[in-house]
């Protein structure tokens, strides 16, 4: 593979000349950890918004995978799946001019101001 | 559980207390999916009803659909060629929709052994089976279950006697994979309804075998 310049590619060169940090398979791993943590309904709410808009259109699961590939491998190691989920979908609807990145800074500043946590945050917009 | 917490300063406007995530300090995350949701919802793309229902029907499916597919396979032959010649084409038979991906199904004989792994991903078929148990999305399992898969089931409980062939499928997005248990020994008298009973999720990702009758 011949070497990148472009910022994109920087992750390819750091881990590894044949393939990118995503594809894992048969790459050495630690031990299966089968704890299983109940689904919060932010992350039932982000899967739902991603069933929905790329079902009417605004992007396909490719360009979900996409983003998600390229936010790297140090936020697969630190973010939950559906942390990562959320960037990925709202990264894909600024794309496909669903809403400009002014509104959803503006709409987080005012849903942030409603209160401290998510159930308060949650309400004050329905 | 509506009258054993504790914490009466936390309800939602129906009056249940909050789940405890929805107690935590909000983060940057859920703000966002706040803000998206309702931006979507304004700009009349989505409609709250629409978020609420997918979300129901995401609580409504879980792996006790795709055990009602496995035991209807295990009592009716025809079904079950069908099944594995298209799987997508033959669950809408029983009410349930493959959606825009392919379903395959692949068989458990006393030779043959199938596991299933998304290992570049998270695919599943969550249409059957829910959303996947949060080790199917971890490296550890994506890694190496390609690679050393006797050693993964034998991690999981199962293992597996030299002579059976493992073979390990890799999903894509566009295409899912659901595994057919072999039927247990001694259920010759159980009707599909007993029989869905046996088919727990892990069975038919293909990390266990379908549970033997009591």
């Amino acid at each position: 593979m011949q070497a990148h310049s472009n910022s994109r590619n920087v992750i390819v060169m750091e881990h590894d000349n044949i393939r990118r940090w995503h594809d894992m398979g048969g790459q050495p791993a630690g031990q299966i950890d089968l704890d299983q943590h109940n689904f919060a309904l932010w992350e039932k709410r982000v899967d739902a918004l991603m069933v929905l808009t790329s079902g009417k259109g605004y992007f396909t699961v490719d360009g979900l995978r996409r983003v998600l590939e390229d936010m790297g491998e140090d936020t697969f190691e630190t973010m939950s799946y559906y942390e990562r989920w959320v960037q990925s979908v709202n990264q894909n609807l600024l794309e496909a001019g669903a809403y400009s990145l002014e509104e959803l800074s503006t709409k987080m500043a005012e849903v942030t101001a409603r209160g401290e946590t998510y159930g308060d945050c949650a309400a004050g917009g329905e | 559980m509506p009258h054993d917490h504790h914490d009466h300063d936390h309800l939602s406007p129906s009056g249940h207390p909050y789940q405890p995530d929805q107690d935590h300090t909000l983060t940057r995350w859920q703000a966002m999916e706040i803000a998206m949701r309702e931006l979507l919802v304004e700009k009349e793309i989505l409609t709250a009803a629409e978020i609420t229902q997918t979300v129901e029907a995401m609580d409504r499916r879980s792996p006790a659909d795709g055990a009602q597919v496995v035991a209807r396979a295990w009592s009716d032959p025809e079904f079950k060629a069908r099944l594995l010649a298209d799987g997508s084409t033959t669950i809408g038979e029983m009410g349930f929709e493959a959606g825009a991906m392919k379903l395959i199904v692949v068989e458990n004989t006393a030779t043959t052994h199938n596991v299933v792994v998304c290992t570049l991903c998270s695919c599943y078929p969550r249409n059957l089976l829910g959303l996947p148990p949060d080790w199917y999305k971890q490296r550890a399992y994506r890694s190496r279950v390609v690679k050393t898969p006797r050693k993964v089931l034998s991690e999981f409980g199962l293992d597996l006697p030299d002579d059976v062939q493992v073979r390990v499928h890799d999903s894509t997005a566009d295409m899912r994979y659901l595994v057919l248990p072999v039927r247990p020994a001694g259920t010759d008298d159980l009707d599909a309804t007993a029989l869905a009973e046996l088919v727990n999720r892990d069975s038919m990702i293909g990390v266990a075998q379908a549970t033997a009758p009591e």
